[in-house]
């Protein structure tokens, strides 16, 4: 053989098409791709999501809930009611509403409140915008610090991971009912004196920095372990093998991985904050008055249930269909979501 | 064979291409990953240690050895995704061992690797299209024409349909997937590429077709290529040159038909062996290796290969062979008692212990 350099000169044999006896070459499966219609992950998501009935129900439920939420000045507007009117003359010498189902007439569809005479179905209709508010903006705070705070911990690791996760250990161990109990009155106290009402935009902002500032945990150990997990894969060397930065893996390349979760937990933890904003009202830390509020409806009602039951019944309801609507769309979106049928 | 280390190798020039200095080059590459229990560093998994080779401009090496002998940590530490602990890395000239991001970021365009995953590494949230442009958009190019345009020419060049860019990675095989992460690591032109195990996730059909297509790939665009297998039956035809490597160490290093016809160290006998066709050319059979390979945490002293070695005497245990030219061997052998002669006759001579 006379092949002195490297690479030997292109022998026939090396020239001929690779056909090592032991790789054989085969036709490449070709329908399989024909199948599909250039559907991503997600919109192969939704589409589970949409045939699944009970998401549907609930998804339904909850537009409703926001569209009525949302337009409660224009029902105001309709019905000529607003939500503080006192409708003192049809309530009786006890301060009962008159007339059958706590004074529901075609004027008053729900009835009146005991007592102040307010309309119950303003009253509900703005208390659900209250609700829905508190609850949204909560879960926003608390899911973006939970993405930063997650993804810091899973990109950095060493130390500053181990910060973080004392910190997450930290904050679970606080009890979070009692700290807001102990925390809402004397923050109250320092900004306003007793004499003067503390202003319902403040009680708000209280709730929600409360809410946001315990509820990052869940979100981000969720995102701090997707991050440590994705961080291992190939198309991520591959992104830094390109020359990529932080900047380009971290929101180009992690994120659209990680925001599928996210939303889960963002569903999960709305009706979570539901609930709890109304228990807070229920133990008189929640909303004050004059804004109207679920819980709190719930927590003045308690005083007439014999008397009074439809005035406990509708809040309780309202809140109680709210809540299971947006666990099982939740629990649907996770279903849709799982990584497991999108391979 | 004539006497051609790879040292010598380019003085014997028919191929012209080949004069000159080597595209990259390897010296004394070494990578320990420190193995903590709590806090204390406690010994090292020598992954790699100490390897010299050059690819020149066009040529393609093998790197050939069993699973976990340090291929793929060699192949990462070419392109710069891990850092080496020790040695250098010169690519086109300049040292690249320990550059930044930002001065590597023109040499990086390169020299690009294909990963062994095809799942793994296509991000499953974007489409075809904008993986391949990932490069592109890195780097801030826009070559002419727009960046749809030449994703389409890499996907026609790869043989996928070009029309497929916006689809996404789950509605392709396996193969495709492969051939989609090849049309990436071309995206920027590049001079090297190291494949890591490209085809061994796929099927067997399918195979072949990759190899051939990134044969082709080789020749239309004179790329060099670093191709990493697990066996030599893979490589066979792609490869200008193989190194075999054991332990974190290369044992043998030379020409395609120098290792596969007339192989010195027992250890690549022993991986020739294993491709079929090969056995039946000698008449001594197969040799089969018993036994594991040993921790890279603490390597057998002397040769790393003497645990396996049916040859092994107290020498080996004591001494480590060098890798150099032995018996006028066409290669460069670390093995202190080197086979002759054709393939599939193993010579047993001291200490003949393991084979069938
Ligand atoms: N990040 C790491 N930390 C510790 N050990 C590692 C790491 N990566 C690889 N190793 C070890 O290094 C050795 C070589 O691994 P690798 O390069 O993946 O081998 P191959 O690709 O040849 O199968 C193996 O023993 C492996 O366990
Ligand atoms: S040096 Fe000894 S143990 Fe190592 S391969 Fe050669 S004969 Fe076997
Ligand atoms: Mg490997």
């Amino acid at each position: 053989m006379s092949d002195l350099s490297h690479p030997p000169p292109r022998t026939p044999a090396a020239d001929a098409t690779i056909s090592v006896p032991e790789i054989q070459a085969g036709p490449e499966p070709a329908g399989r791709a024909a199948e599909f219609v250039g559907r991503s992950p997600n919109q192969l998501a939704w589409l589970r999501l949409k045939r699944d009935r009970t998401a549907r129900a609930s998804a339904l439920t909850l537009l409703v809930a926001a569209v009525v939420a949302l337009g409660a000045p224009l029902l105001g507007r309709l019905t000529g009611i607003d939500p503080t009117d006192k409708f003192v003359d049809r309530l009786n010498d006890f301060g009962m509403p008159i007339g059958y189902a706590g004074g529901i007439s075609s004027d008053h569809w729900l009835g009146l409140e005991p007592g102040s005479g307010r309309d119950i179905l303003m009253q509900l209709v703005y208390g659900l915008r209250t609700s829905l508010f508190i609850a949204f903006t909560s879960a926003l705070l608390a899911s973006c610090i939970g993405v930063a705070v997650g993804v810091l911990a899973g990109w950095a690791r060493g130390w500053l991971d181990s910060l973080v996760n004392w910190l997450i250990d930290l904050t679970l161990a606080f009890p979070f009912l009692i700290f807001a109990l102990a925390v809402i009155p004397i923050l109250q106290d320092r900004f306003y004196s007793d004499r003067e009402a503390p202003s319902p935009a403040f009680r708000v902002a209280l709730i929600v920095a409360t809410f946001g500032l315990f509820s990052w945990t869940y979100t981000a150990r969720l995102v701090r372990g997707q991050v440590i997990s994705l961080r291992e894969r190939e198309f991520v060397d591959a992104a830094r093998a390109a020359g990529a930065g932080t900047a380009h893996i971290l929101l180009r390349q992690l994120l659209p991985n990680i925001w599928a979760p996210i939303l889960v937990t963002v569903s999960l933890m709305v009706p979570q904050f539901i609930a709890i904003e109304a228990a807070l009202a229920f133990v008189n830390i929640g909303v004050t008055e004059p804004t109207p509020d679920l819980g709190r409806m719930i927590f003045n009602s308690i005083g007439y249930v014999a008397s009074d039951p439809w005035y406990t019944l509708f809040p309780g309801l309202t809140i109680f269909l709210l809540v299971l609507a947006f666990n099982l769309l939740g629990d649907a979106l996770r279903d849709s979501l799982d990584p497991r049928s999108t391979r | 064979m004539n006497g051609v280390t790879n040292g010598q190798a380019a003085v014997a020039g028919d191929a012209g291409r080949l004069a000159g200095e080597p595209l990259l080059s390897v010296r004394g590459l070494t990578k320990h990953f420190p193995v903590r229990q709590g806090l204390r560093a406690r010994g090292a998994v020598r992954a790699v240690d100490g390897l010299d080779f050059d690819v020149r401009p066009g040529e393609t090496l093998g790197l050939v050895g069993e699973s976990g002998c340090g291929k793929t940590t060699t192949g990462r530490m070419l392109v710069r995704l891990l850092e080496p602990t020790s040695g250098s890395i010169m690519f086109a000239g300049r040292d690249i061992t320990h550059g930044g991001r930002r001065e590597l970021r023109a040499l990086r365009q390169d020299l690009q690797i294909i990963f062994q995953d095809p799942y793994a590494s296509l991000n499953p949230r974007h489409t075809v299209g904008r993986i391949v442009a990932m490069p592109l958009q890195v780097n801030r190019i826009t070559p002419p024409g727009g960046v749809k345009k030449r994703v389409q020419e890499l996907l026609e060049l790869v043989g996928l349909n070009p029309e497929h860019y916006n689809r996404y990675p789950h509605e392709f095989s396996g193969g495709q997937r492969q051939r989609i992460g090849i049309a990436r690591a071309l995206a920027l032109k590049p001079k090297l590429i190291v494949a890591d195990e490209p085809v061994s996730a796929l099927d067997v059909s399918i195979q072949a077709q990759v190899i051939n297509l990134l044969r082709d790939l080789q020749r239309d665009l004179d790329l060099a290529f670093v191709f990493i297998a697990h066996d030599l039956a893979v490589i066979r035809h792609f490869c200008h040159r193989v190194a075999v490597m054991y332990l974190g160490k290369i044992v043998e290093i030379g020409d395609r038909d120098t290792i596969y016809t007339r192989p010195q160290h027992p250890y690549t006998r022993a991986l020739l062996s294993a491709i079929p066709d090969v056995t039946t050319l000698g008449p001594a059979g197969r040799i089969r290796l018993t036994g594991d390979v040993p921790t890279p945490l603490n390597p057998p002293s002397g040769c790393r290969f003497r645990t396996r070695c049916w040859k092994a005497t107290d020498h080996c245990a004591t001494e480590e062979p060098a890798l150099t030219t032995r018996d006028d061997g066409g290669q460069l052998t670390a093995c202190h008692y080197p086979e002759s002669g054709p393939v599939g006759v193993p010579t047993g001579e001291p200490g003949s212990n393991e084979r069938t």
